[in-house]
């Protein structure tokens, strides 16, 4: 999950490094009250989750309070690259003397983290890292060490960082240890005219799989923008909102992500991912069911599991029982397959609802639910 | 002969005691799964009886290794526990460890995968279904009956599509199927697997299954330019995941122009790997490569 950029600055604070004085609001008006906090002058800064914000507009220096709330005002609904602005931050000017860029990523192929350093933060790392390799460091950290005080001083050296900027190495690390993140990125990092060293932009995105000894993770960091995705997430289901006409309901990631292909291929649009996961109980399909059936994009639905760990009989019966909870307007198609596939099949025969159709292979299926869906 | 897993290799089971441990265990050793006893400190010393076999419950790995002489361990303890149960077994000096859990942190996955490695110690998985030698045994929850014995490898990230295409290429049957997890680290990948297949004498093809996020098919695509002579064919899902949406799997996320279904798909072809555009025209590709080279 990645954090909003005023969340990450406020981890930095939480772990020692200096930040710019700053608030928060979702108001013109109180963008006004903080602009006169902070001594008139200040940085109104869009909370955005995406990059590219300076460019599109999303950080402007706003002279006085008035000038605060009118940036405000025209930044607040605005939309960046499909993010819609819900607050601003109202930041301190600083005076820049010299700009890095430091971030600590997790190295897939590698399996630990990687340390990245830059003397040249502040522009597109990417387009520095592009353009001349040589300038941006990147030092594998050892994971039993972790960043100690002389890890840190060789990343310092070997990306040209003043030794000022060591300490804010390891606390950095350290955000990224206790906080359990999988990216921790401060761009840029600067020295200021006095010789401070201050985190000015940072990124965070935080590991979901440790939600559970990270207590103080509230419904803030968890908040679904999308009304069904919080309602799918409410009831504990693995669910991705799409913008098309087929909704799709699965079990595994891999065969739901395949079956989205699987549909796009026919010549129809993905309205949904949602996977019932193994071992899903008749409780679980009639729930996703219902996800699913009450969004007003859905055109049709496919229904493709194959039964592994999870028994399709169960799917069968979690089918029915929706069936006579919610009523169904939209036509279904079930692809059964695998452990206890006829019995499932059996089951649904058994019920004979009109709207229900069962196809034995999954292109075929997938072929039956984009056509329904495009010709309804 | 098969990769990692045959039907000598002796099985522990941490967490065997837990609603999961105890129905897969069941499974396994319906699969003819050579389980040896399972771990759980608390009840050191009981049996737990699964139809006709009484399985042993250890203290420790330690003390099951120095019991039965187990070589493989399945780790079924939740998230919370599941990087102290693979440095128990690692430092128990266990061949292989294969790790079920889904939903760890990255974070212990690092440190247990890294510390597995200094040891010695195999990791399948986090977060994956195990591996199974058709008509030998199953370390893991792979459905056993879907499929029989015969001479291709498999290697997934993902584990339902590992079951779709075991069915569909039932009748020519499996050396060993694979599946590596979804998660961004793993501790086996598919580099390892292709590797392990490619000196196995019982596998002639092999089938890799991959999905969005990270770069470990266009490793693997490199990797099977310059070391694999055998055939192989492949399936990527994913190609309609929208940029910045995890999918599911933790590390099946596209992120800016890396990670996509498309750019693994070219890297495959290019060192003339044949890709299916579905899991179904992936088996047909599997029949027409072992037709053509018979």
């Amino acid at each position: 999950m990645d954090l909003y950029e005023h969340q990450a600055r406020q981890l930095f604070e939480e772990h020692g490094i200096v930040v710019p004085k700053a608030e928060v609001t979702d108001t013109p008006k109180g963008a006004r009250v903080i602009a006169r906090r902070l001594g008139g002058r200040v940085v109104v800064k869009a909370q955005v989750k995406t990059g590219g914000r300076g460019k599109a507009g999303g950080v402007k220096l706003a002279a006085d309070p008035a000038a605060a709330e009118l940036t405000a005002r025209q930044m607040l609904g605005m939309d960046i690259k499909g993010h819609t602005v819900g607050e601003v931050m109202l930041a301190q000017p600083v005076e820049i003397e010299d700009e890095f860029y430091v971030s600590y990523v997790l190295d897939r192929a590698a399996g630990r983290f990687l340390a990245i350093a830059s003397a040249e933060g502040g522009m597109d790392i990417e387009e520095v890292a592009a353009a001349r390799p040589e300038a941006v460091a990147r030092i594998p950290v050892d994971p039993v060490e972790g960043v100690t005080s002389a890890t840190a001083a060789r990343i310092a050296e070997t990306a040209g960082l003043p030794p000022q900027t060591v300490d804010v190495l390891v606390r950095l690390w350290e955000v990224l240890v206790r906080e359990d993140a999988l990216l921790v990125e401060v761009n840029p990092l600067v020295r200021t005219r006095d010789g401070r060293i201050m985190a000015l932009d940072g990124k965070v995105t935080l590991d979901d799989n440790a939600r559970f000894r990270q207590a103080r993770w509230g419904a803030e960091h968890s908040a679904h923008a999308d009304p069904l995705e919080a309602a799918a997430a409410a009831k504990g289901l693995n669910y991705v909102k799409l913008d098309g006409e087929v909704g799709i309901i699965g079990n595994g990631a891999g065969l739901v992500m395949s079956t989205l292909d699987v549909v796009a291929g026919c010549g129809a649009r993905p309205a949904d991912f949602l996977d019932i996961g193994g071992g899903a109980s008749a409780q679980i399909m009639a729930d996703g069911l219902s996800v699913i059936l009450s969004d007003p994009a859905v055109k049709s639905v496919f229904v493709n599991v194959f039964g592994g760990i999870t028994a399709c009989d169960a799917v069968a019966d979690g089918i029915v029982r929706a069936l006579d909870t919610v009523r169904l307007t939209k036509p279904l198609v079930v692809r059964l397959d695998g452990n206890n596939a006829a019995r499932g099949r059996a089951i649904l025969d058994e019920r004979a609802h009109p709207l229900v159709e069962q196809v034995t292979t999954m292109d075929g299926a997938a072929d039956r639910a984009a056509r329904l869906a495009t010709t309804a | 002969m098969a990769i990692h897993l045959t039907k000598e290799s002796k099985v522990l089971v941490q967490g065997m005691t837990g609603g999961e441990g105890m129905k897969h265990t069941r499974r396994m050793l319906a699969a003819g799964t050579n389980v040896v006893g399972g771990v759980n400190p608390r009840k050191a010393g009981r049996t737990v009886d699964f139809d006709d076999r009484a399985v042993p419950v250890f203290g420790s790995v330690a003390d099951g290794i120095q019991a039965t002489g187990a070589d493989v361990t399945v780790v079924f303890v939740p998230p919370a526990h599941a990087k102290a149960a693979v440095v128990e077994a690692a430092d128990a000096g266990i061949g292989l460890a294969v790790v079920i859990t889904e939903g760890i942190p990255v974070h212990d996955s690092v440190a247990f995968i890294t510390y597995a490695r200094q040891k010695g110690t195999r990791v399948v998985g986090p977060n994956c279904p195990g591996l199974i030698t058709p008509g030998q045994s199953n370390a893991g929850i792979i459905p056993a009956d879907i499929t029989k014995p015969g001479r291709i490898g498999l290697v997934s990230k993902s584990g339902t599509l590992t079951y779709q295409l075991m069915y569909e290429l039932r009748d020519i049957g499996f050396s060993t199927c694979v599946g590596i997890g979804g998660d961004p680290v793993v501790g086996t990948t598919h580099i390892d697997c292709l590797a392990a297949f490619q000196e196995d004498p019982d596998t002639d093809l092999v089938v890799l299954i991959g999905e969005i996020g990270g770069d470990a098919e266009e490793r693997a695509a490199a990797y099977i330019g310059e070391h694999v002579t055998k055939p192989v064919v492949a399936y990527i899902a994913g190609f309609t995941a929208p940029e910045g949406r995890t999918m599911g799997h933790a590390g099946a996320i596209v992120s800016g122009s890396s990670g996509t279904a498309q750019a693994k798909k070219d890297a495959l072809e290019a060192v003339g790997v044949r890709v299916g555009g579905t899991p179904t025209e992936t088996a047909r590709h599997v029949l027409a490569v072992l037709e053509a080279g018979r």
